[in-house]
């Protein structure tokens, strides 16, 4: 018998701290999968962020700087222009990315850095408990919103992809999902076509990922991949929202 | 071949070839969430009734049926934790 799939090289043997059905660790081994594939292991440079994957490190045998809270764009900005024959990428959650690090990304994406933001959108803050972060959907129950997201009090849930893709210094936005095989694999090719682009240096390039955080919405982790495809997709459509080429 | 293709259903077979394989699942590393189980097409992983160290029920191949996988690798593109190792003859 032939091996055909086993464990990436880039991913270190240890187990993951993430919960059962977790979204994270589905997109750490995508990440060490396309590093072994593509040879770029030894070039490349991740800032992970604080919340529930803060212990990507720990995980992804590459080189890492931990960001503060929502500063992965600026940091990873700064190890780009020192480095720039490095693949450089920030892994940001919704909370990180959408809500403390706005500012922090726009103007990253705005000046065109050649940097790639993988940014994992699961709805809620999930480290410290479950409450509403910007892109929580009309209606949806967390613990700081016990009666539903209201649009009157609380707004909208902010659409990061499509906000970006109307910056010129973006060169590919693509949303992609991870709660099933078919989705999982169009995820693995959205990120490496980001990494291609940052090896290109044609401009800032974001794969916004929906992902499963199945304790924080309180439902098992079959469940949670079902909610995405009925309710989730359909406030957050996937697909390409901007590619130059 | 005509005589295979009577025992072997149609859908195990990719191109004429008959597909076998097998997996293995690291059990130590495995978290149970069932979702290997959902998606392998041909239903021959279930949940072990022993537990492992942390804790969880562990997932685990059909022993009776392990002629039934055909080695897709379903599994372990959808496994979060890496656990699964796929074979394919």
């Amino acid at each position: 018998m032939k091996k055909i799939y086993s464990r990436p090289k880039s991913l270190s043997k240890v187990p993951f701290h993430h919960c059962p059905g977790c979204g994270h660790s589905i997109i750490h081994r995508l990440i060490a999968e396309l590093l072994d594939e593509m040879d770029l292991q030894e070039r490349a440079i991740c800032t992970p962020p604080p919340g529930c994957s803060v212990f990507a490190y720990n995980y992804i045998n590459i080189d890492m700087v931990e960001a503060p809270h929502g500063r992965g764009a600026a940091v990873a900005t700064g190890i780009k222009r020192v480095r720039p024959d490095c693949l450089v990428f920030t892994y940001q959650g919704d909370g990180d990315l959408a809500a403390i690090g706005t500012a922090e990304t726009l103007h990253a994406a705005n000046r065109g850095e050649f940097i790639t933001a993988i940014f994992v959108n699961n709805a809620v803050y999930a480290m410290t408990g479950g409450q509403m972060a910007p892109t929580t959907l009309l209606g949806q129950k967390t613990t700081t919103s016990p009666y539903g997201r209201n649009p009157q009090s609380e707004g909208e849930p902010i659409k990061m992809s499509e906000l970006l893709s109307t910056f010129k210094g973006t060169s590919y936005i693509e949303r992609v999902a991870v709660n099933n095989p078919k989705n999982i694999k169009k995820a693995k090719k959205a990120i490496q076509k980001a990494f291609q682009h940052q090896i290109d240096k044609t401009g800032f390039t974001l794969v916004e990922i929906l992902s499963p955080c199945p304790v924080n919405w309180k439902m098992d982790p079959l469940q949670s991949c079902k909610w995405i495809d009925e309710v989730m997709i359909k406030e957050f459509p996937l697909g390409v929202k901007k590619e130059i080429k | 071949m005509k005589k295979i293709c009577k025992t072997v259903p149609k859908n195990r077979r990719l191109f004429g070839k008959i597909m076998r394989g097998t997996i293995t699942i690291d059990t130590e590393f495995c978290k149970g969430c069932e979702y290997c189980i959902e998606f392998c097409p041909k239903k021959v992983i279930h949940l072990s009734e022993k537990l492992n160290v942390k804790g969880y029920y562990f997932a685990e191949l059909k022993e009776n049926e392990e002629n039934g996988c055909t080695g897709c690798a379903t599994c372990a593109i959808s496994c979060p934790e890496a656990a699964i190792e796929v074979y394919r003859e």
